[in-house]
This record gives structure tokens, C-alpha cells and sequence, in this order.
């Protein structure tokens, strides 16, 4: 589902990162290990298509991430390409339910009535009209989650899902994505240096910086 | 979810900003609005009451006082003059035909003009009820004055002395009203209008029963028996040809006990003085919207420092950096155009108290319900203004660098 061959960057003034290349198949999850300052970041940015590398080539199901330009790379990652922050970054001045709909919007997908599912999925459907500012920090990551999830995407990216969580939130959002991501068929990574989620998946990656 | 609904959460997301700005943007417009819709309906209100008056013949003093007494019916009248001086320049050849004044009552502040039929004549009216005076003391109301007084046909009244109101009353001397006359958009609206004789009647000494019943001049002057000295305020002139406009005005005024002016000349004139305030709050009304367009750049710049973050959310779940311009395009555009709204509003508004406030001076007559064409582009401006506003900011939206702020 997702490939990479020899990707290449670096930041300036700072050695270049070893970014292995990695394949996953759809319903397969993928860890990215690493410690502070390894890439891990950087590397997701670059497979969801936010961050073009120097060299090499994204594959997602056949196709060149970065030979799409412009708004067609805005509106495949949007169909295509979920993605999980650190932090919920959920916007305030739009309800829950808005906020889920919006890459509905953005990428004028067609799986327009699917928001109460993933709503229910995550167990926040009596938050459906809740504000921003009265969810948890776990209800929160939820729905960012279902966020990620609403377009139905091939490749679901998660940086550092549960860095503030506490054990119980961390461990249901990590079976959360496994599971919906089992259910998508998408391949998922997760880039985390979280101790309590490594054991959760099996297959993992470990990226280093020359230097380091 | 539209691009505007979501720009329309933004706003709403800040309130008190978002009121503040529409406001101050709509208190600018606001007063570009009422400027705008005084001076059209001023101008044309003028333009219209001064129709067919080429030239005013009065006693001396200053012409615009003059013209604003007889014409508009504003101001005070500059005096009397005797209504054989008058006679006589209404015989020159340059003249084609003059309609004589009398003023100086009242009726609850409602002026009363003594005249002839030609003034009807003159502003074309019509009669809603009743017909045209025929004899002293017979009244015919403007439609304004029939509807604040209450006034129907066969009502009889007492006048006041002087312009104003609440002078001494000509109680022994009732009018009696005879017709009145449909709206007709001008001066007349706001006049009681009689004959040449009731005006100097009421204010006769004595009472001669048997002059009364003699009959009034429906044209021309009024006869006098002999011996007897009458005057009048003023004169409304009609040239005859071009050439009475160059020659007229000079040798009236070359007569030492008359006056003449030129309505059209004194307005211009007195709108060239009146242009300086104009002028003036005009600038102030721009600066206003200045300010406002500038509030709106900032509160748009400043949001978007706390919404990069947002705004790089927005594209990493597929939005393009042309749709996260046109977010905030959108923003300055919904802020403007609802301060557009809101200040063409509170303009008529204004303008209703104002009116309603001064229901018999100068801007008496003006309507609040109107909408010209230039208010079109008091929209056109604000929505400028707008889109000024919020490119720098739509252009910071544009370049947001997604995978840098989404790791800060």
C-alpha cells in the first residue's frame, strides 16, 4: 500500500537522517522508532505528503506522492492520507461533528454520511455537539482520530498519539487505530518513542542520524 | 460546510472583535450614507422648489436671506415693499410674467403665504379635497399642514403674527379652509396658502366688512382703491428671454428700495459654502472607514498568528493553500459587507430622526426611505476595503508552511 525507496533529507546545518525504505500492506501496521531528533517526525511529514524529501519516491497504492503538485497533492492526501497529531489540534470555533466533516469538505470526498459511524466507533457520539473546549484530552485525540479516519483512507499516520496521554487513554487509542485501521484495510505508522505502545506492534523501524 | 459558513465560525469565534469592527466600519459608513441621501434629496429638493423662479424682486438686504424666505421658505423675509414699486417693475418688458408674496403669519409654526392662483399654477398641484381660494380669509393647505393639523374642509383657524410660532394671535380674523392639496413633494407640501388680501386684511386696523366681501385677484395684483398704500414681500419673476438674466438683476437692483435675486445663483452660493463642512465631515467619514478597514487588517493579521496551526490542520487534511486564502478573503469580505449593511442602516435611520426632529426647518420634506444609486457604491467601497484588508493576511494563509508549523 505505502513504499519508499532511498528517501534523502536534511535539515541545514545538521547531518543527513538514515531513513530506511519500508513497505507496508494494507491492513499492516509499521512502527518508527527513533530517538529525539532521528527524523521520525520529519518522515511522516514526508509520507503524508506534507514535506517533500531531496531525493527518493513516495508510493502509495502504485502512485508518486510528490509527482502530484499543487492541489492535487492537497486533495489525495485529503482522500488518502489520515493523519494523527501529537496533539488533537481540533479547531475551536467548529463543533465536533464539524470538525470530523471538514476533510469531507476540503476534499470533496463522497463518504459524506459516514461522520455519526466514526463518531460511534470512538465511543464520542454523545459529544457529537459538544464545543471544543469542554472535551478531554483523550476525547479530544479521538476525534482527531475519527478526523483522520472519516475520508476512509489507504494510509493512516499518527506522530506521537499518545505522548499526553495518561496509560488508559494511551491504550485506547492505540487499539483504536489498530483496529480501525484492520477495518479500513489501510497500512498504518505510528512514530512514537512511547515505551507502553511498543509492545502492541510487532513489525518497527528505528531511524538515526548520522551524528547520533 | 461552505467556505463562508466556515469563515462565519472564525468571526464568530471572536465576537467582541467582530462587533467592534463591523461597527466602527458601519459608524463611517454610516455617515458617508447620510451625506450622500441629504445631499441628492437637498439638491434636487431645492432644485425642484425653485423651478420656473428666475429671479426674486424683494426689499433690500442679503439676497440669499431673500431667496431662503420667498423660495424655500426658510428664513425671515428681508421687509416689505410697496406694491406700486413692485407694479411698476412688473410692467418691464424683460418680464414675462410675476407672481406677488405676502408673508408674515403663521399657523403652529406652518407659514402662510398670501398669493394668487398663478402659485398653484407655478408648482402645478393638485387638489386632494376642496378647490382654489376665492375670497379673503379662504385658505388652501399643504398636504403636510392638512395632515399634522387635522384640518378638513370647512375647519376654520386663527393665524399667528410673525413666522414662528407662538406669536400673537389674529383672533378676530379666522381663515377658513377651502381646499387642500395632494402631496406634491415640494414647498408647497408645508404652506397655507391664501390670498394677497386676507395677509393684509388680518393685519388691518380696522375691520371694513364690505372690502372682504369684494372679491380677491385670482391673477396679477390686487386692486387698491386710491390713496390706499399696500405693500408686498416679494415678487417671483419669470424672464421673458435669456437677455432679462443679464439685464433685469441690474436694474432692479439699481432702484434704491429693491432688491433682486437669482435663486439658482444663491443656492449654488450657498451650497459652495455649506461644501467646506461637507467637505469636512466627508473626510472624516473616509478616515473613519480607514481606521476600520485597518482594525480589520489587524484583527485578521493577528487571528492568523494564533490559527496558523489551524490553517496548516486544514491543509493537511486536504485543503488547498487557494481555499485557505479565500478563508480569510472571505473573512475581511463578511466583516465589510456586514458593516456596509449595518451602516446603510443606521445612515436612513439617522436621517428618519433627523427629519422627524425638524419637521419644519430646512430639511423638512427629505425622505428617509429612499435608496440611490450611490449606495451601491458605499457596498462596492466597503467590500473594497475588505478584500484590501485581508490579502496580506490571506497571502500569509496561502504560504503557510504546513509541515514546520505542525511540529513547532
Amino acid at each position: 500500500m505505502i513504499a519508499t525507496k532511498s528517501i534523502q533529507f536534511s535539515y541545514e546545518g545538521v547531518p543527513a537522517f538514515e531513513i530506511p525504505d519500508i513497505e507496508i500492506k494494507a491492513g499492516e501496521a509499521l512502527l518508527v522508532l527513533g530517538k529525539s531528533g532521528s527524523g521520525k517526525t520529519t518522515f511522516l511529514n514526508i509520507l503524508g505528503g506534507l514535506l517533500a524529501p531531496e531525493k527518493g519516491e513516495i508510493l502509495i497504492d502504485g502512485i508518486s506522492l510528490y509527482s502530484l503538485k499543487g492541489q492535487n497533492l492537497d486533495k489525495f492526501r485529503g482522500k488518502n492520507i489520515g493523519i494523527v497529531f501529537q496533539k488533537p489540534h481540533i479547531l475551536g470555533p467548529l463543533s465536533v461533528a464539524e470538525n470530523i466533516a471538514l476533510p469531507h469538505f476540503f476534499s470533496k470526498s463522497s463518504h459524506s454520511d459516514n461522520v455519526d459511524h466514526y463518531l460511534k466507533e470512538l465511543g464520542i457520539l454523545d459529544k457529537k455537539n459538544a464545543r471544543i473546549n469542554t472535551l478531554s484530552e483523550g476525547e479530544a485525540q479521538r476525534v482527531s482520530i475519527a478526523r483522520a479516519l472519516v475520508n476512509e483512507p489507504k494510509i493512516i499516520l499518527a506522530d506521537e498519539p499518545t505522548a499526553s496521554l495518561d496509560d488508559e487513554n494511551a491504550k485506547i487509542v492505540v487499539d483504536l487505530l489498530k483496529t480501525q485501521a484492520a477495518k479500513l484495510k489501510a497500512a498504518l505508522v505510528i512514530v512514537t518513542h512511547d515505551q507502553r505502545i511498543k509492545n502492541e506492534i510487532n513489525q518497527s523501524i528505528t531511524l538515526k542520524r548520522k551524528d547520533l | 460546510m461552505s467556505m463562508l459558513k466556515l469563515s462565519w465560525k472564525y468571526l464568530l469565534a471572536k465576537p467582541w472583535n467582530t462587533a467592534l469592527n463591523i461597527l466602527l466600519l458601519a459608524l463611517g459608513l454610516s455617515i458617508i450614507t447620510v451625506l450622500i441621501l441629504i445631499q441628492d434629496q437637498f439638491e434636487n429638493k431645492m432644485n425642484k422648489d425653485a423651478a420656473g423662479i428666475d429671479l426674486v424682486i424683494g426689499a433690500k438686504g442679503s439676497p440669499l436671506q431673500l431667496v431662503l424666505s420667498s423660495v424655500y421658505h426658510i428664513d425671515f423675509p428681508t421687509g416689505n415693499i410697496p406694491l406700486d414699486e413692485a407694479k411698476a417693475i412688473s410692467r418691464n418688458r424683460l418680464i414675462k410674467n410675476t407672481i406677488p408674496l405676502g408673508l408674515g403669519d403663521n399657523y403652529q409654526g406652518f407659514r402662510i403665504v398670501g398669493t394668487n392662483h398663478d402659485y398653484l399654477d407655478l408648482y402645478g398641484v393638485t387638489f386632494s379635497d376642496g378647490e382654489a381660494w376665492n375670497r379673503a380669509f379662504d385658505v388652501v393647505l399643504g398636504s403636510e399642514v392638512a395632515e399634522k393639523s387635522g384640518f378638513e374642509v370647512g375647519d376654520v383657524f386663527v393665524g399667528s403674527h410673525g413666522i414662528e410660532a407662538a406669536s400673537h394671535e389674529h383672533d378676530e380674523h379666522p381663515y377658513k379652509v377651502v381646499g387642500i392639496l395632494a402631496p406634491s413633494d415640494n414647498i408647497v407640501d408645508q404652506l397655507i396658502l391664501t390670498s394677497i388680501e386676507s395677509v393684509w386684511y388680518a393685519h388691518d386696523e380696522e375691520h371694513d366688512h364690505d372690502k372682504m366681501e369684494k372679491g380677491i385677484a385670482k391673477s396679477g395684483f390686487p386692486e387698491t382703491e386710491a390713496g390706499e398704500e399696500r405693500e408686498l414681500t416679494t415678487l417671483l419673476v419669470q424672464y421673458r428671454n435669456p437677455i432679462a438674466a443679464v439685464q433685469l438683476p441690474r436694474l432692479v437692483n439699481s432702484r434704491s428700495s429693491l432688491q433682486a435675486a437669482s435663486p439658482s445663483f444663491e443656492i449654488s452660493r450657498l451650497f459652495e459654502l455649506l461644501g467646506v463642512g461637507i467637505s469636512l465631515v466627508q473626510g472624516l467619514a473616509l478616515i473613519i472607514v480607514l481606521i476600520a478597514g485597518l482594525g480589520i487588517f489587524i484583527a485578521l493579521y493577528n487571528s492568523l498568528k494564533e490559527r496558523k496551526y489551524d490553517l496548516a490542520v486544514m491543509r493537511a487534511i486536504g485543503a488547498s493553500k487557494e481555499q485557505l486564502f479565500i478563508l480569510i478573503i472571505l473573512e475581511g469580505i463578511l466583516l465589510t459587507f456586514l458593516g456596509a449593511l449595518a451602516g446603510l442602516l443606521i445612515g436612513h435611520l439617522f436621517l428618519y430622526i433627523l427629519v422627524t426632529m425638524n419637521e419644519q426647518g430646512a430639511l423638512s420634506g427629505l425622505r428617509a426611505d429612499v435608496f440611490l444609486n450611490q449606495e451601491w457604491w458605499i457596498l462596492a467601497y466597503a467590500l473594497a476595503v475588505g478584500i484590501l484588508a485581508s490579502l496580506i493576511p490571506a497571502w500569509n494563509a496561502y504560504r503557510t508552511d504546513i509541515a514546520n508549523q505542525l511540529t513547532k
